[in-house]
């Protein structure tokens, strides 16, 4: 914020309260990193208390065994007829009802070939592609997540990649599942994930000539103050945030 | 082809172009053979009235026959999940509430799902909250066919049937109008139930339709079933079977209209469904006939539930007993027409401290969201809707992605239009019902 304020067409705009604008955490950038609030106690006059709140990051852990319902079934089964499992398979994580199995990036598209086929898993739908974006969190930051059903057991997997942005390559499953075509451009489009081998992986929300991706979390959201009744409104990502 | 002082022609990097400017159209393309002339590419969209909003199809035409079919989205992205990580989680309700916007309810319930779920209150969510949530869901899947059967009638000539199923549908959205406030739009399912109660007036004004509705359903079949022009143009037109269904991620009607019985009210019910007396009607040829039948029927279905639901309303509350979830207080309207609750203005204003405190910080800060991730999938009017929701223990949600129906089924146009007529790619494109508010969210 500047001193030089526009033209407000004649709205009385009330005197800037001194301090107000030198770096109060209102003015901050959002908190980018995960779990870190916007309470950043640095040489402002915050007295809080908050200053510097940092939330405690839990790194991902396996789930013991037994797992419950059929997930048991699905790790056994995926276990038997996937013989690199043990090196495949980083975590095997079930929370809230739901089996998440993290898989090395470079394994997935073998994995899904496995889960589809095998008569004991028959994951033929996969249902969703999507792109969740761990900065400050993991060093892998860029997480792919496969949501598979199976209809002939009605049961749900979800299968999580993880890569780092500097190299964000894992191959494609267009070939296992020709449905992830659009949701892996989505991915890439979003998150800037490359999937070799993907047939045509470019822009498809964006536009073709878009830079960045914006739901990385490095992203800003973007928006202008709004003025309402004399006073000015930060854009969403500009206001003070509790976290 | 002889030159012409009507179309001059210039040679660029895409080929031979002619500038028409006017005169005898049959000099202009005397010389022209579609045939050996190779492929003409159109460009359909996004701005044309039969592509449900704003679609691109660019299309390779061999005289009428679409030899490749490609879709161009996008024109409708608004960063609606981008938007949701800088706001607190009741506020996610109001703008997945805009994503398919013939389906706001289904939006709503599926984020609410999602949410419940990750913070562990799926069990205490109150029957009534979740009898209500059907009845709105059921309502908005009839109002959503509606439209369907509506533009799909009108893009194949029958324009009677637009009027008669957007007359229906206005029903429909004053119901809603009576209940949220709002005609669409509502952010009424909100994480641990609904807004608010069902007023009486609006059960009396859902009997009256439930009375109404089967002739309504009986008349539009008068009018499409039978007749010549809507046969030819559906039956055998864009097929897509079982296979292919799943292979591209094809849910909903279309799959069912495939053969395959897969809805998941049924396979994996959620909101109470598996309480419920419907059938899941299901059509074997795959065309845009069967998916039409099927849409039909399921009108029915929806009818029937709506009826089961009306009966199942018990007297009770429809938000979760949590305060901390649940806002801090039921807020009535006003004189002012302002949403406000004068016992509770004069309880936090006068008597309790505690109060206040906990009404600024719920409602400037909202609820914290244990950390995790679910995925949440309910029956759309279009198929399978997915919300993926990722917390980290924060008041905002991390990340959501919605699996959006539209999206996903479209990818199925150029297996459904490559190979046939141009003709026939609007009635392949209209049988998938794609929202592109939904697709491009």
């Amino acid at each position: 914020m500047t001193d030089s304020k526009p033209s407000t067409g004649g709205v009385p705009v009330p005197v800037t309260p001194a301090g107000a604008t030198s770096g109060a955490p209102a003015e901050f950038p959002p908190a980018a990193p995960a779990g870190r609030g916007m309470f950043g106690n640095q040489g402002t006059g915050d007295v809080s208390g908050f200053g510097g709140l940092v939330r405690p990051q839990h790194a991902i852990e396996d789930s013991p065994r037994p797992y419950g319902g059929y997930f048991d079934e699905v790790r056994d089964a995926l276990e038997e007829a996937y013989p690199a499992f043990g090196e495949a398979i980083e975590h095997v994580v079930v929370d809230r009802g739901e089996l998440t199995l993290h898989i090395r990036p470079e394994r997935i598209a073998e994995v899904c070939q496995v889960m589809r086929d095998d008569p004991a898993l028959r994951f033929e739908l996969c249902s969703s592609v999507s792109g969740v974006d761990y900065l400050g969190t993991d060093e892998r930051r860029l997480h792919v997540v496969y949501q598979l059903t199976s209809m002939t057991y009605r049961r749900r997997v979800r299968l999580e990649a993880a890569v780092s942005a500097e190299e964000p390559h894992l191959p494609s499953v267009t070939a296992v599942y020709p449905t992830a075509d659009w949701q892996e451009r989505e991915a890439y489009d979003m998150f800037g994930v490359v999937f070799d081998g993907h047939p045509a992986l470019t822009r498809i929300l964006m536009p073709d000539d878009w830079e960045g991706h914006p739901q990385r979390k490095d992203y800003p959201l973007g928006g202008v103050p709004v003025e309402y009744k004399g006073a000015e409104i930060p854009p969403p990502d500009k206001r003070r945030s509790y976290q | 082809m002889s030159a012409s002082n009507y179309a001059t022609e210039r040679e660029t990097t895409e080929g031979r172009v002619f500038t028409v400017t006017g005169g005898d159209w049959d000099d202009v393309v005397s010389g022209v053979d579609p045939i050996n002339e190779g492929r003409i590419v159109v460009n359909m969209g996004p701005q044309h009235p039969s592509t449900h909003g704003v679609l691109r199809l660019v299309l390779e035409l061999e005289g009428e026959t679409v030899r490749e079919a490609r879709s161009v989205i996008g024109y409708l992205h608004t960063g609606i999940e981008k938007n949701l990580e800088y706001r607190n989680w009741v506020q996610g309700s109001t703008f997945v509430t805009r994503m398919d916007y013939l389906a706001p309810i289904f939006n709503e319930t599926a984020y609410s799902l999602a949410v419940e779920k990750l913070l562990g209150i799926t069990d205490e969510v109150t029957e009534r909250a979740n009898t209500i949530r059907v009845l709105m869901m059921e309502l908005n899947r009839i109002s959503s066919h509606l439209v369907w059967v509506a533009t799909t009638g009108m893009e194949l000539g029958a324009i009677s049937i637009m009027l008669y199923g957007f007359r229906e549908r206005e029903y429909i959205l004053e119901i809603f109008e009576l209940i949220t406030g709002l005609r669409m739009n509502h952010a009424y399912v909100r994480p641990g139930g609904v807004a608010q109660d069902v007023p009486d007036e609006a059960i009396v004004k859902i009997r009256e339709f439930l009375k109404m509705m089967p002739k309504r359903l009986k008349e539009y079949e008068d009018l499409l079933s039978g007749q010549p022009i809507w046969l030819e143009r559906t039956q055998n037109v864009a097929v897509l079977d079982v296979t292919g269904c799943v292979a591209l991620g094809v849910t909903g009607p279309v799959l069912r209209s495939a053969g395959l019985a897969w809805d998941l009210r049924k396979t994996m019910p959620y909101c109470g469904y598996e309480d419920y007396e419907f059938d899941v009607p299901t059509h074997p040829d795959g065309d845009v006939w069967g998916r039409y039948l099927v849409r039909m029927a399921e009108m029915r279905e929806s009818l029937k539930l709506v009826e089961q639901a009306l009966d199942k309303l018990k007297p009770g509350p429809v938000m979760v007993a949590d305060k901390k979830i649940a806002w801090p207080a039921q807020l009535a309207i006003g004189v002012d027409g302002m949403g406000n609750s004068l016992e509770h203005v004069a309880k936090i204003m006068g008597q309790s401290m505690e109060s206040l405190i906990h009404h600024f910080k719920l409602v400037t800060e909202g609820f914290r969201v244990p950390p995790g991730q679910v995925y949440v999938a309910i029956e759309a009017p279009r198929g399978e809707l997915g919300v993926h929701a990722v917390s980290d223990g924060g008041t905002r949600p991390y990340r959501v992605h919605y699996r959006e129906p539209s999206f996903v089924n479209l990818q199925a146009l150029p297996a459904m239009a490559e190979g046939g007529l141009i003709a026939d790619v609007i009635a392949g494109g209209a049988s998938l019902d794609p929202v592109m508010g939904g697709c491009d969210r």
